[in-house]
């Protein structure tokens, strides 16, 4: 049953480009500048083709490191409030790893430059109404708009309430105190309610930490192994009687170690 | 614009388990089939290999394979006096699109639903009078009793291997069985799932308190299948990926691998994906429906003439079809006229969550969608529930689905939702906590029903559905009472902390609930309350069948697909019998 190597569509296709690139590269050829529109990569090699192609496992890409820690969808500067933001909500502690180290600033931009950033599941159209909080989101913006627009209003508001700082440049204790304000709505962000804005970067934060390293965030799985969930492997059959109430330990395989 | 088709026929809407139910069933009449559904194909091999498909994000949280709503959705408001506004995402509920529909990442939880579900009207009158029904709960029977539906139950029972004891075998009450069940003929196909120390935990708190614990009827396999078919099942893995997941082996039952290959391989049956149906064409009498009209992928209109015409849809799906093509009396709660989108109803959930000392281990990601230890004791008509305050009840039980960590990440009420207090709660509870949870049934209201919407339309340009509904005062005190009880459970299991969760004030379509919707296009006898007759034929078309969860007049504490697929069995008997007499199987 281990035989599914193919790379699906959708969703997927950012880590399908991030994958030709690396293989294009092992293989000498550099065309396809790092850090850039997954479009950048040549489409004519399959991933068969490039599976197939003899120097790619023998030759990893030597860049593969930095090219994962590029933003596509953020700019520089909403890159740094994103970092700044992800670092207060899952900070490095004494628990565990930080939000920041696992690389939870880059699953998010990853998600905002494909398909989910751009709400290709979303129902868009007008009218535009403001709602019950049981209706749900009622804003016209796609996630990748509304984190533009959110982070430049929590930019805004910062600069209005805290000495001309944007979200980046406070202390720690001032960027817990703004996001706790953002949490229960108290902030007034000029464009949109500070809470949605609060209320996405949270679920996105929580999914990058926790979802499969292959999406950018989970680096190493290393929150699966400090919560003690074994990843994607799931092959209980014949554990489950036996580890009744007893402690079950393995290292945390995801699905790029069971490919 | 729209190209006309080869009659065929009978016609089939939608490919889940009640259209391939339907298909197979048919295809033995020789008639040409021609099924439509607006998904893709799919299939275990390719799309639910693994290790791809242990892919938490990309299933559970960005719904791969459920209903896109960028196409298509529907409106909702709590109660007439506010404006719909559109489900602009998915939430509250997941229908599924493509073969196999829902079926695919359903948990595999199949119940009978019990005698009272059936007959509820009949048999609160016969307790309690007509005065315990409040006035504007419109409680009504099926049309259908328990009885004449058990041979379908039973049928898809062993279709889908379903694991579990048999509590009431012809009317002997079995201990370790559900003793409230209705009575079977016979025993489950497959022996119950190998139990999580969690269901050990309720298990024995139950019966402390002079309960009657049992496990869940699973249809994730608990020992390798063959159902009577020749259909082969593989043996469940406790992966612990089922709902929202394919399943990679095909230990949980699903009609991908079921029913449809072999409704597909029979020469009369012609299955066309991505074709979604816009809506069925009647005569000018309304009398009659003559074809359906869909479109294909690449968005050309088709029309598809057919002699009968079978909605196997979502139950959101077949109630906005009739609807947009006016079969049957669109409902009028201010007139309390009409039928179609009448008794639409959801379930209300509460319960208790159990904080174990560090010492006791549940370890959450060994399970399976339907492993699970229950109680009926509180379940709707086990007990004086008049006596409490309500109509109505729930299934109290503790699941072992999964311990998938985007989704499964249990803390004490009071802790922060973020920061180091947050992420010390994550690692404390995590592999120390368990859920007891209520699955409340919700009655049919005279003010929670569908229709079309005023203002909004689909990518196609058809009117949304429009939903309305809240919880009622019978339902929450129904929660609230259950809830207490899931406390006590939560209390004889010695953990270290139970926090109650008590009924929601208001339906919202933002959580997560239950993929549990019902109504909209009600079986029952009388043509004033009810849109399909006893055998799921429209009252006004006679040549239009419906079925799936739209056909309950009521929701019950319990989960649906046992039902749904039992009744499209019985509805594809009845296609039998209009087959030969075409017409009315009831007099109007």
């Amino acid at each position: 049953m281990n035989g599914a190597h193919y790379v699906r569509g959708d969703f997927m296709s950012d880590h399908e480009g991030v994958r030709r690139r690396d293989v294009l590269k092992g293989l000498g050829v550099t065309g396809a500048a790092v850090g850039i529109a997954t479009t950048a990569a040549p489409p004519a090699l399959t991933e068969a083709q490039a599976q197939a192609a003899p120097h790619a496992h023998t030759h990893p890409p030597e860049r593969n490191g930095e090219s994962a820690n590029i933003f596509r969808y953020f700019t520089p500067p909403e890159a740094a409030v994103i970092v700044a933001l992800v670092d207060t909500l899952i900070p490095k502690d004494d628990v565990g790893p930080g939000g920041v180290e696992v690389g939870v600033p880059i699953f998010i931009d990853r998600e905002l430059a494909g398909a989910y950033g751009r709400g290709a599941r979303m129902f868009l159209n007008g009218p535009f109404g403001e709602g019950t909080p049981q209706q749900g989101y009622q804003l016209p913006l796609p996630p990748a708009d509304l984190y533009r627009v959110g982070i430049a209003d929590l930019n805004a508001w910062c600069a209005r309430t805290r000495d001309g700082k944007t979200f980046d440049q406070l202390s720690t204790a001032d960027r817990t105190a703004a996001l706790k304000a953002l949490e229960a709505g108290q902030a007034e962000f000029r464009q949109i309610p500070s809470r949605t804005f609060f209320g996405i970067l949270l679920q996105n934060t929580m999914e990058g930490y926790f979802a499969d390293p292959i999406y950018g965030g989970n680096r190493n799985s290393a929150v699966w192994a400090m919560i003690g969930f074994p990843g994607a492997i799931g092959m209980y059959a014949d554990l489950i009687e036996q580890y009744r109430n007893k402690q079950y330990v393995a290292a945390p395989k995801s699905i790029q170690d069971l490919s | 614009m729209s190209t006309k088709l080869k009659a065929a026929d009978i016609v089939i809407v939608g490919l889940g388990w009640t259209g391939g139910i339907l298909a197979k069933e048919l295809a033995d009449t020789g008639l040409s089939i021609v099924v439509l559904e607006r998904g893709k194909p799919r299939d275990t091999n390719p799309d639910f290999m693994y290790p791809n498909i242990h892919d938490e994000l990309k299933y559970a949280q960005r719904h791969e394979l459920m209903q896109d709503v960028s196409r298509e959705t529907l409106t909702f408001r709590n109660n007439s006096g506010q404006t719909a506004l559109p489900m602009r995402q998915l939430g509250s509920f997941l229908p599924g699109e493509g073969v196999g529909g829902a079926g695919v990442h359903w948990n595999g939880v199949t119940w009978r639903w019990l005698p009272w579900d059936h007959e509820p009207e009949k048999m609160t009158l016969a307790r309690y009078g007509k005065s315990a029904i409040p006035q504007d709960m419109q409680l009504q029977d099926w049309g259908v009793s328990y009885d004449e539906l058990e041979p379908y139950y039973d049928k898809f029972e062993y279709l889908c291997g379903v694991a579990g004891k048999a509590g009431n075998l012809a009317g002997n009450k079995i201990d370790g069985g559900n003793v409230f069940e209705g009575s079977r003929k016979r025993e489950y196909p497959n022996p119950p799932m190998i139990q999580s120390y969690p269901g050990q935990l309720f298990e024995k708190a139950a019966r402390s308190l002079g309960y009657h614990p049992f496990p869940g009827p699973s249809a994730n396999m608990s020992q390798p299948y063959i159902n009577p078919d020749g259909v082969a099942f593989g043996a469940c893995h406790y992966c612990g990926y089922c709902e929202r997941f394919g399943c990679e082996v095909n230990a949980k039952a699903s009609a991908h691998f079921t029913v449809i290959p072999l409704a597909a391989a029979k020469k009369n049956v012609e299955i066309r994906t991505d074709s979604r149906v816009m809506k069925v064409n009647l005569d000018a009498a309304q009398k009659r429906a003559e074809s359906v009209t869909y479109l294909d992928a690449a968005g050309r209109e088709f029309e598809q003439p057919g002699g009968l015409v079978v909605l196997a849809a979502y139950a959101l799906g077949n109630v906005h079809l009739m609807l947009l093509s006016r079969i049957g009396k669109p409902y009028d709660p201010v007139a309390g006229s009409g039928v179609v989108g009448r008794n639409y109803a959801y379930q209300i959930g509460s319960g208790a969550n159990v904080f174990f000392d560090e010492k006791t281990w549940m370890n959450p990601f060994m399970g399976s969608g339907a492993l699970s230890m229950n109680i009926d004791d509180f379940n709707t008509g086990s007990f004086d529930h008049l006596k409490e305050g309500f109509i109505g009840g729930g299934g109290i039980s503790t699941p072992s689905a999964g311990g998938r960590p985007i989704g499964f990440r249990p803390v004490p009420p009071g802790t922060p939702a973020w920061g180091t207090d947050w992420k010390r709660a994550v690692v404390r509870h995590y592999n120390h906590t368990l859920a007891i949870n209520n699955q409340g049934s919700v009655m049919g209201y005279r003010q929670n029903y569908l229709d079309l919407d005023p203002t909004y339309r689909d990518r196609y340009g058809r009117p949304l559905m429009r939903m309305t509904f809240d919880f009622q005062p019978n339902e929450q005190k129904q929660a609230n009472f259950l809830a207490d009880v899931c406390v006590k459970i939560g209390e004889a299991m010695g953990g270290e902390r139970v926090a109650r969760r008590g009924a929601p004030q208001r339906y919202s379509i933002v959580p997560y609930q239950s993929t549990h919707n019902t109504g909209g296009a009600v079986l029952g006898t009388d043509p004033t309350r009810s849109a399909l007759n006893p055998f799921s034929q429209t009252w006004d078309v006679s040549n239009v069948f419906v079925t799936g969860a739209c056909a309950f007049p009521q929701n019950a504490g319990k989960n649906p697909t046992g039902p749904v697929a039992a009744l499209a069995l019985r509805t594809a008997d009845s296609i039998k019998r209009y087959l030969k007499n075409p017409g009315p199987l009831v007099p109007a």
